[in-house]
């Protein structure tokens, strides 16, 4: 990890990263043949590995997207597994296009890092994994506990200030990567493991015996999850965004993997703008016209990515709660396409 | 008729020739020259072309962070620290953390690395192979995982705080670290500090005393008993005067664990031990190399003087291989404080962990953070060698050699 980081800090020292200041990113990629996304070392459900070395995951999901929308071909990314701490290093110093690994959107993140958050993928929230042996149904009875936390990440400084905010003591042990912290908090190390709470959820599949283990009802903080890029290429910027938002709008309009050819056939005028026979908003973003129609192949919608990753149809099972669209109740919410 | 000497060159000019310039003369230092310009000109290039690149991406940049709250807290810290503390704070803990576990592990690693030599230097077969096999199992196995292992090792081997070993009931044992009663200063501490210092002082004077009276006139003292008295005594005597200096704060089991005393969380124990333990195996065999480059006729003459095996080395022997030691050995050291930094793995809050880690998540400064990490390891590496540079002069001095 400290060799990543310092290499890539030399990549940037020594202005190696000649694509990272102009701003040509899309003609890179193409030029690559290769989309390049930083995803998460293995986070069950967002972005992981299965034992074939195929990703998988909702992060992974919006890396296909765009590639799908630029290649029509959603196998063409390569996947760079990042820690918390080095993951902004290696979008500044042009390693990556896109960061999608499950980042929080902050104002300082959007202004200090030299990258701009696109959108948000899932509304997360942080909360508290305790052993039920311990008999805690809340986290404010967890004064003097000893919190394993994964180092680099908003996390830490919630954790600090939700304490301190409840006049609780604490101790807190922070790990390098995701994989340690989980290990330490199952060894006993601490009691209490805190990262975003879909992450609980996720990392509690990983555990030995997972229904010994609880997830605290208390949501101490607001988690936007979003993919981020670097300042400066204002199309790129707009390519990222739009995927997603296009996969919000397949989703209102009731666009899927499987239905997408006849939708296209259908004499619907909003359809016709989104899946590019009328129009020509995709080639205004420097992709092709049938670009909504690329995304919803690779990936299918954002419902459809929601179920199979994280959602009803996974292990996880998460409800779409603040993630649904807003005609539902959540605050899924993508501008119009015209 | 007068012979006027020929003036010399100035002497400067020569030495610079003959350093820089070698058997090429002046021709040779001006290609010198011209390489340390085109160095400086690349690194002038790399500065520029950095700070370019951060502010066209809007990358914040300076050391102006340093002044910033932190905003996590820390789990071990030997200054008083709190997450609303500044950056500037994190670094000096981080610092001291890192400190700790290189002075505490180089402690350990150079006893168990000289017992270890002279376990394979022992006539004694399985006292030898018992050494060989240390030797041979811990500098083969990368230290990473032996961090780990102990870690792991530790922790399992360890209860939870409700059910923690307890030492007499004043310390305990779990898998939380070690909890010890803190003393805490009372009414008589500064008279009790100022006596104990007077007394530390006094002895090393009548040491010195007793020495010089042995040396140069052959005449032995005996001072224990005023050694004694005004090391213990005189301060037993304070504390009947002047009241306790101190009274310890006993630890306490609340809610989740110990509240109140001192605590040695496992991740420093388990660093310190894989560390010492690691290093110990190299020394081991560094040692062994010095007190065999001594020649065995040394060891017969300490022998024929009537001398045991275990003062002719103390006495004969390991000051010799002192010399020989002491390079390789400052190595060691420095391989160790190294080491140190792959204590993120397990947790424990170095300078690499919470500096170069944590902060430099936080702030996104990755050139200034790592730029000023590795100054602090360049400034402790050259510092331990410049002591270790002292010590082996000193060694070296008093053998006449």
């Amino acid at each position: 990890m400290k060799r990543v980081t310092l290499a890539l800090t030399l990549a940037i020292a020594a202005g190696l990263s000649a694509q990272a200041a102009d701003a040509q990113t899309l003609k890179t990629v193409k030029d690559r043949g290769m989309l390049s996304c930083g995803v998460s070392q293995g986070l069950p459900g967002f972005s992981s590995p299965d034992d074939k070395g195929n990703w998988t995951g909702l992060d992974v999901d919006v890396c296909k997207a765009i590639a799908g929308a630029i290649f029509n071909d959603p196998s063409k990314v390569k996947y760079v597994p990042l820690s918390a701490k080095d993951r902004f290093t290696a979008l500044q110093s042009g390693e990556i296009d896109v960061l999608s690994r499950n980042t929080t959107w902050t104002i300082s993140r959007d202004t200090s890092l030299g990258a701009n958050f696109t959108g948000v993928t899932y509304y997360d929230g942080q909360g508290f994994m305790v052993k039920k042996s311990l008999k805690v149904n809340s986290a404010l009875e967890l004064n003097s506990a000893s919190v394993c936390v994964q180092t680099g990440t908003t996390t830490e400084q919630n954790l600090a200030d939700y304490f301190k905010a409840n006049n609780m003591k604490y101790e807190v042990i922070a790990f390098g990567t995701n994989d340690e912290t989980v290990k330490a908090y199952e060894a006993g190390r601490c009691d209490v493991f805190t990262t975003d709470q879909s992450g609980l959820y996720a990392n509690r599949l990983k555990l030995a015996n997972p229904n010994d283990h609880m997830v605290l009802p208390e949501i101490i903080s607001k988690e936007p999850l979003g993919p981020m890029v670097r300042h400066g290429d204002d199309q790129w910027f707009d390519i990222v965004k739009w995927t997603l938002f296009a996969m919000l709008t397949a989703e209102e309009l009731g666009v899927t993997s499987k239905n997408v050819d006849e939708k296209a056939k259908l004499e619907n005028p909003e359809l016709k703008r989104v899946l590019g026979t009328d129009g020509n908003f995709g080639e205004q973003l420097g992709l092709t016209k049938d670009w909504v129609v690329r995304i919803v192949k690779a990936v299918g919608n954002y419902g459809e990515v929601f179920d199979r990753n994280v959602g009803a149809g996974s292990p996880l099972g998460i409800n779409r709660g603040l993630n649904n669209l807003w005609n539902k109740g959540g605050l899924q919410y993508a501008p119009p396409i015209r | 008729m007068s012979t006027e000497a020929r003036k010399p060159p100035p002497q400067i000019a020569l030495k610079i020739r003959r350093i820089l310039g070698g058997k090429a003369g002046w021709n040779g230092v001006a290609v010198q020259l011209a390489f340390a310009a085109i160095l400086g000109w690349i690194g002038y290039e790399i500065v520029s072309n950095a700070r370019a690149n951060l502010e066209n991406q809007h990358i914040a940049a300076g050391f102006g962070f340093l002044r910033n709250n932190a905003g996590f807290d820390v789990n071990q810290t030997l200054i008083s620290y709190t997450g609303s503390d500044t950056f500037l704070r994190v670094f000096v803990v981080g610092l001291l953390n890192t400190l700790v576990v290189s002075v505490v592990g180089i402690v350990f690693a150079t006893l168990i690395g000289f017992i270890v030599a002279l376990c394979r230097l022992s006539p004694n077969w399985l006292l030898s192979r018992v050494g060989e096999i240390y030797v041979e199992i811990i500098r083969n196995l990368p230290v990473l995982f032996q961090i780990l292992f102990w870690y792991l090792a530790v922790l399992a081997a360890l209860p939870n705080p409700r059910q923690s070993i307890s030492l007499l009931g004043i310390a305990f044992i779990s898998n939380r670290g070690l909890v010890i009663p803190s003393p805490i200063g009372g009414s008589g501490l500064a008279p009790f500090l100022v006596v104990l210092a007077f007394g530390i002082v006094a002895a090393l004077a009548l040491r010195f005393h007793a020495r010089r009276a042995l040396f140069q006139r052959g005449q032995v003292i005996r001072i224990w008993p005023y050694v004694l008295g005004l090391l213990v005594g005189l301060p037993l005597a304070t504390m009947l005067v002047f009241g306790l200096p101190f009274t310890f704060e006993l630890p306490q089991l609340k809610g989740f664990n110990f509240a109140g005393g001192s605590r040695i969380i496992p991740e420093f124990v388990a660093l310190t031990l894989a560390l010492s333990t690691y290093t110990a195996a190299f020394i081991a065999e560094i040692v062994r190399a010095g007190i065999l480059s001594v020649h065995k006729g040394q060891m017969e003459a300490g022998a024929s003087l009537g001398l045991s095996r275990g003062a002719t080395l103390r006495l004969v022997v390991v000051p010799q291989a002192m010399r020989v030691i002491v390079p390789p050995l400052t190595n060691q050291y420095l391989n160790l404080t190294k080491n140190s930094s792959l204590a993120v793995a397990i947790g424990y809050p170095d300078l690499v962990s919470v500096f170069a880690g944590t902060s430099l998540s936080q702030t996104g400064q990755a050139i200034e953070i790592i730029a000023m990490t590795m100054g602090i390891y360049l400034l402790i590496s050259l510092l331990t060698s410049a002591i270790m540079s002292v010590y082996g002069w000193r060694v070296s001095r008093s053998l006449g050699a």
